[in-house]
């Protein structure tokens, strides 16, 4: 079921000259069988992932998760606090693994650089105006460099929903392509927000257009909305990373983010993972989940298979 | 007109104010019907609802904790026939109905009895006030069936803690249709959490669990279990409940010790004026 088996590869890269090009691309894209990626991706969710093979999932999913904190009431001492234990999530066990990033708000990014510098744990900020977007294109692409100038090398950035949804994809595609210009040398994650794409077709047209555009990760949502990352969006997703690079040649991450709280969900999009694109997308460089109260879990989760006991949310730190 | 196919009853677990079955599938004969066997990870589950439940029972006024107990006394009354038909003997629900009465009387008489003012030398109110310790984890007697279950479960939550009770292995089906009753009298979803099973899966899951405060050991009857329960409860220094003797009398006044031994007791320092 390869989206774009017909499409060679020298056939993509003039597709963001123009608009009825886009149009044309992505309303050709094969339509989403709703039923079928929804029952997919539950059948997916039913294995039973158990002892060794969990410990290694747990461990895994550690290193996957950008340890977020997107709140009005951040202040420096708690994103402080925050890449301290993104740095060491158990400090009762030292083979406990880091995380994969800290993902912070730009005005954060100084504080959170201090404590993350050299240890190999990226730094990722928000940009263009997240969570909405609704700004114009010159202080989001200011946004991202003020961000990349204070130190994080990975810029979360939301793609122009109000565009998307209006049919104006060469505008969203030109935005991507200006914000991953702003960014420099910094990766760029490119935030769908699946939850206000009302239907999985515009899910797989907007992942197209992100990856067209020079994205190196498609990430599902923001977080704000009550709508965020579920199974079957993820799927849809990483079905389109995967023919992408059938197409393409290049390989794009994919990033669920909101609403995986236990290490049950994490493990459940990491068989699906597996399942729809291979272990070659089982990495942090290729794979992460924007979390917060995941890791307590997870790290509740390792403690009961270390110890054989299990454990409590008193003993782990409130984010 | 053929004649009625009578319905079976399954007796299931009571978790987060639902009836689940066993996670593991399992399930034992007790009087020829079929009751879940609990595993650990329906413990785990349990203490999850109960730990969830704390905040909004203890937070709640003792006023409407004791309305929700004497709430559970009406309704047990409603079912006495119930349980004996399941071989409770008759004057023991009547026992079992009064004990819910006495205990939610308690309710917002303890922290009077228990707490209070204590003198000091200095110009300082000085008030020492009982607070609930949080989930309890609680072995039941076998006997008596019903009595004795009520007599371990009302105490604790009546000053605002969770619990949840490992049922007797011999006597599930008083305590399933007891889980019945509480989930028919306003009491909130994981106040009161049941397992039926073996004790020996789910104790020790529970004596060792991190997240749990105290655990009531009233039901053990097997000395070296009882021990190796004790030493797993120590790893979180919770509070710990030894064994019932084997005499004792489940009909006595209980008096207060139970409730007693489940509390912690915040006092507070306030200056006074002039």
């Amino acid at each position: 079921m390869t989206a774009t088996a017909t499409s060679a590869r020298s056939d993509l890269s003039g597709l963001g000259r123009s608009e009825t090009a886009l149009r044309t691309f992505l309303h050709g894209l094969p339509g989403v069988d709703q039923v079928g990626a929804e029952q997919r991706a539950a059948q997916l969710g039913t294995r039973s992932i158990k002892t060794t093979a969990k410990a290694q999932a747990i461990d895994l999913a550690i290193r996957m998760v950008d340890l977020t904190t997107l709140e009005g009431a951040d202040t420096p001492g708690k994103v402080r606090a925050l890449a301290a234990k993104a740095l060491r999530p158990d400090p009762a066990d030292p083979s406990c693994p880091h995380v994969g990033a800290v993902c912070v708000y730009p005005a954060m990014v100084p504080h959170v650089a201090e404590v993350l510098a050299g240890s190999g744990v990226h730094l990722a900020s928000v940009a263009t105006a997240f969570p909405s977007g609704q700004a114009p294109l010159e202080v989001k692409l200011a946004d991202t460099r003020a961000a990349v100038a204070a130190g994080a090398d990975e810029i979360d950035m939301v793609i122009n929903r109000g565009a998307f949804l209006s049919g104006r994809f060469k505008e969203v595609y030109d935005e991507i392509v200006a914000t991953k210009e702003a960014c420099g040398d910094a990766h760029l994650k490119v935030i769908l927000e699946t939850g206000e794409l009302a239907t999985y077709d515009n899910v797989r047209r907007a992942s197209w257009l992100a990856m067209l555009a020079g994205g190196d990760f498609i990430k599902t949502s923001t977080g704000k909305v009550p709508v965020a990352a579920t199974l079957p969006v993820t799927l849809v997703m990483l079905e389109a990373v995967r023919d992408f690079r059938d197409a393409t040649g290049r390989q794009v991450g994919v990033k669920p983010a909101g609403g995986i709280k236990t290490t049950k969900d994490a493990i459940k999009y990491l068989v699906m993972v597996n399942e729809t694109v291979g272990a070659d997308w089982l990495d942090p460089d290729w794979f992460r989940f924007g979390a917060s109260s995941l890791l307590n879990d997870l790290l509740m989760q390792r403690t009961k298979l270390t110890t054989g006991v299990y454990s409590g949310p008193d003993y782990f730190t409130l984010d | 007109m053929s004649e009625r196919v009578a319905v079976r009853k399954t007796y299931k677990l009571f978790i987060g104010g639902k009836f689940p079955r066993s996670e593991s599938g399992r399930s034992y004969l007790v009087q020829s019907a079929n009751v879940s066997l609990a595993s650990r990870k329906d413990a785990r589950d349990a203490v999850v609802a109960a730990r969830a439940a704390v905040k909004g029972w203890a937070g709640a006024t003792a006023y409407n904790r004791g309305q929700i107990l004497y709430r559970v006394a009406e309704m047990l009354e409603g079912r006495r026939e119930q349980f004996v038909a399941l071989g409770v003997p008759a004057d023991e629900v009547d026992a079992a109905i009064d004990r819910w009465v006495w205990y939610a009387g308690w309710s917002d008489k303890l922290p009077q009895v228990y707490g209070g003012a204590n003198p000091v030398a200095g110009p300082y109110f000085n008030l020492s006030a009982p607070e609930p310790t949080g989930v309890v984890a609680v072995v039941a007697p076998e006997q008596p069936a019903l009595l004795g279950l009520v007599s371990v479960i009302a105490p604790a939550i009546v000053t605002g803690n969770t619990v949840v009770v490992a049922a007797s292995p011999a006597q599930p089906l008083a305590a399933v249709t007891l889980a019945e009753v509480l989930a028919t009298s306003d009491l909130p979803g994981g106040v009161v959490n049941i397992l039926t099973g073996k004790i020996t899966e789910t104790a020790p899951a529970l004596a060792g669990h991190m997240d749990v405060n105290a655990i009531d050991l009233t039901g053990v009857t097997d000395p070296s279990l009882a021990t190796e329960l004790e030493v797993k409860a120590a790893e979180n220094l919770k509070r710990v409940l030894r064994p019932a003797p084997a005499d004792h009398d489940w009909s006595a006044d209980p008096g207060i010790t139970r409730m007693t031994a489940l509390l912690e007791t915040k006092t507070v320092w306030h200056p006074k004026g002039t």
